[in-house]
C-alpha cells in the first residue's frame, strides 16, 4: 500500500519533459518534489504564476508571492506573473499539459467530485471546476476507499460533481487505473497489494486484462 | 488628469448601504487593506462583495463580516473563516460560489464591454442549473459551454504596488491576481497603492492597468500584508 509520498512519487513518473503542469492542493503539491532531475517542467499556479519554485528559506518569505494554496513560495528563473483571467485562459485553451488534483469520488466514466459534502460547510470550488472542464490530461490522486472501507471509485458519484467525464488516470494507495469507455482499467498494483484486494475496493466497473504488474517506485 | 484623493476615507466617501463592491486580492495577497479599514469605520451595511475569498476572521473582508456589513458574498472559495461560517449557517449571510476562472472572466468581460462569456466550467454540475448553455465545436469536437454574465458592480476597489496620479497601475508578483480585472470592471474604480508617483515616473511599457480605468487613487499607509500560510524550508 502506498502512503501519500508514494502516490506523489508514482504520479511524478507521468510527467514528461517540456510539460506545463498545474498541481492541486494536498498530495498533488508533493509531486513537485519528485519530478525527475534534468527534466524541464514548468509549474503553473492558478493565482497567476508560471515557474513556481520551492518554499522560500526562513526569513525570505514574501507576502506578495504565494501559490494557489496561499502558501509562501519562490519563483524559478524564467517565471512569469499574470492576472487571474489570463491564468484560466491558458487553462481553458489547453496550454497546460497536465493537471493533477485530489478527489473525494471518481466514477468509471471519469466524473469527479471534490468540492462539496452535503451537510458540511461548503468552502467553494476555487479553480477546480475550471481546471477539470478544460484540462487535456487530468490525473487524480486519491484514496481508493474511505475510512469506513467503502469504495470511492464508483459507477456513479454520490457527491455533487465538480466535472463530468474528464478524469484520465487515477493513482490511489492501492493501484494505478486509466479511465476508458468500458470503465476503470487496472494498470498497476501498489507494492504488496493483490488484484483481489483492488477488486474488492472498487465499486465501479473494473477491467483486468492479463498480468497486472506491481508499481516500480524509486 | 489628476485622480489623487487624500486617503481611503475620501476615496470611499460615496459608498453607501446596499451597494455592490468588487474587492481585489487572492486570499490575503493584494487586498485593498486601507479601503477595507475605511469601510469598517464608515459602517456601511448590506454590501454585496465580489471577491475571490472572504478573508480570515480578523483580516481582509473578515473585518467587514465581523461588523455584519456584508449581505451577500460572491466568491470562489470561502474557507479559513469561522465568522463567515457562523453567519452563513445562521442565514444572516447569502453566498454565491462561482468557479474561480468564471469569476475572473466575468470581471474581464465587464471591463471589455462584453455582456456575457461562454465557459465550460461547471457544465454537468449543480452550478449549471438554470443557466443557458450552448454547444460549440472546439478542436473538432462538440462541447457544451455555460453562458455567464459580466458583473455589474458600483465600485471596484483594488490594490496596486505602484501607481501614478493619472491612475496608471503596476502590480507586483502574485498580488496582481484579480486586481487589474476588477480595476477595469467597476463603474467607479478606486486604487490604493504602496507607492504613488508622478506622471512619467512609470515606464508606459510596464503599465498593467491604464489610468482610464481608474477614477480615484491614493497612497496607502501602514500595510500589514499578512501571510496566510507561512511555508519555508531550512537552509542546510
Amino acid at each position: 500500500m502506498l502512503d501519500k509520498i508514494g502516490i506523489a512519487k508514482r504520479i511524478a513518473k507521468e510527467i514528461r519533459n517540456g510539460y506545463y503542469v498545474n498541481l492541486g492542493i494536498g498530495i498533488p503539491t508533493l509531486v513537485a518534489n519528485y519530478i525527475p532531475k534534468g527534466m524541464s517542467v514548468v509549474l503553473q499556479s492558478e493565482n497567476g504564476l508560471l515557474g513556481m519554485g520551492p518554499f522560500p528559506f526562513e526569513g525570505e518569505e514574501n507576502p506578495d508571492l504565494i501559490n494557489a494554496g496561499k502558501q509562501t513560495i519562490t519563483t524559478v528563473p524564467g517565471s512569469a506573473f499574470f492576472d487571474s483571467a489570463m491564468s484560466f485562459g491558458m487553462i481553458r485553451s489547453r496550454k497546460v499539459d497536465l493537471t493533477i488534483l485530489g478527489a473525494m469520488e471518481v466514477s468509471d466514466n471519469g466524473d469527479i467530485a471534490n468540492w462539496k459534502i452535503p451537510g458540511k460547510m461548503v468552502k467553494g470550488m476555487g479553480g477546480a471546476m475550471d481546471l477539470v472542464a478544460s484540462a487535456k490530461n487530468i490525473i487524480v490522486a486519491m484514496q481508493h476507499v474511505n475510512k469506513a472501507g467503502e469504495s470511492k471509485l464508483l459507477t456513479k458519484c454520490e457527491l455533487p460533481l465538480t466535472g463530468v467525464a474528464c478524469v484520465k488516470k487515477i493513482v490511489t494507495e492501492l493501484a494505478v487505473l486509466d479511465i476508458t469507455p468500458e470503465g476503470f482499467r487496472l494498470l498497476e498494483r501498489a507494492p504488496g497489494i493483490s488484484v483481489e484486494q483492488i477488486k474488492n475496493a472498487t465499486q465501479g466497473r473494473l477491467i483486468i486484462e492479463g498480468e497486472i504488474p506491481e508499481m516500480v517506485i524509486d | 488628469m489628476n485622480k489623487t484623493v487624500a486617503n481611503a476615507e475620501e476615496a470611499i466617501r460615496d459608498i453607501t448601504d446596499n451597494m455592490t463592491l468588487m474587492l481585489g486580492g487572492f486570499g490575503l495577497c493584494g487586498i485593498p487593506e486601507n479601503c477595507i479599514t475605511a469601510l469598517v469605520k464608515k459602517g456601511v451595511k448590506g454590501l454585496t462583495c465580489i471577491a475571490n475569498n472572504a478573508g480570515v476572521d480578523d483580516f481582509g473582508i473578515g473585518l467587514l463580516l465581523q461588523q455584519h456589513q456584508v449581505k451577500k458574498m460572491i466568491a470562489s472559495y470561502v474557507g479559513e473563516n469561522a465568522e463567515f461560517e457562523r453567519q452563513l449557517l445562521s442565514g444572516e449571510l447569502e453566498v454565491e460560489l462561482i468557479p474561480q476562472g468564471t469569476l475572473a472572466t466575468r470581471c474581464m468581460a465587464a471591463g471589455y464591454g462584453m455582456p456575457a462569456i461562454f465557459t465550460p466550467a461547471g457544465v454537468g454540475t449543480e452550478i449549471a442549473i438554470g443557466k443557458e448553455s450552448r454547444k460549440f465545436i472546439v478542436d473538432g469536437a462538440e462541447k457544451e459551454f455555460l453562458m455567464e454574465y459580466a458583473f455589474d458592480a458600483d465600485f471596484a476597489i483594488v490594490k496596486a504596488w505602484k501607481g501614478d496620479t493619472q491612475g496608471n497601475l503596476v502590480f507586483r508578483e502574485t498580488a496582481r491576481n484579480f486586481n487589474p480585472l476588477m480595476a477595469m470592471a467597476g463603474k467607479i474604480t478606486i486604487a490604493e497603492v504602496e507607492e504613488l508617483v508622478q506622471p512619467g515616473e512609470l515606464n508606459p511599457d510596464h503599465i498593467h492597468t491604464p489610468g482610464i480605468y481608474v477614477h480615484r487613487i491614493f497612497q496607502g499607509v501602514d500595510y500589514e500584508k499578512r501571510i496566510e500560510q507561512r511555508t519555508v524550508r531550512k537552509k542546510n
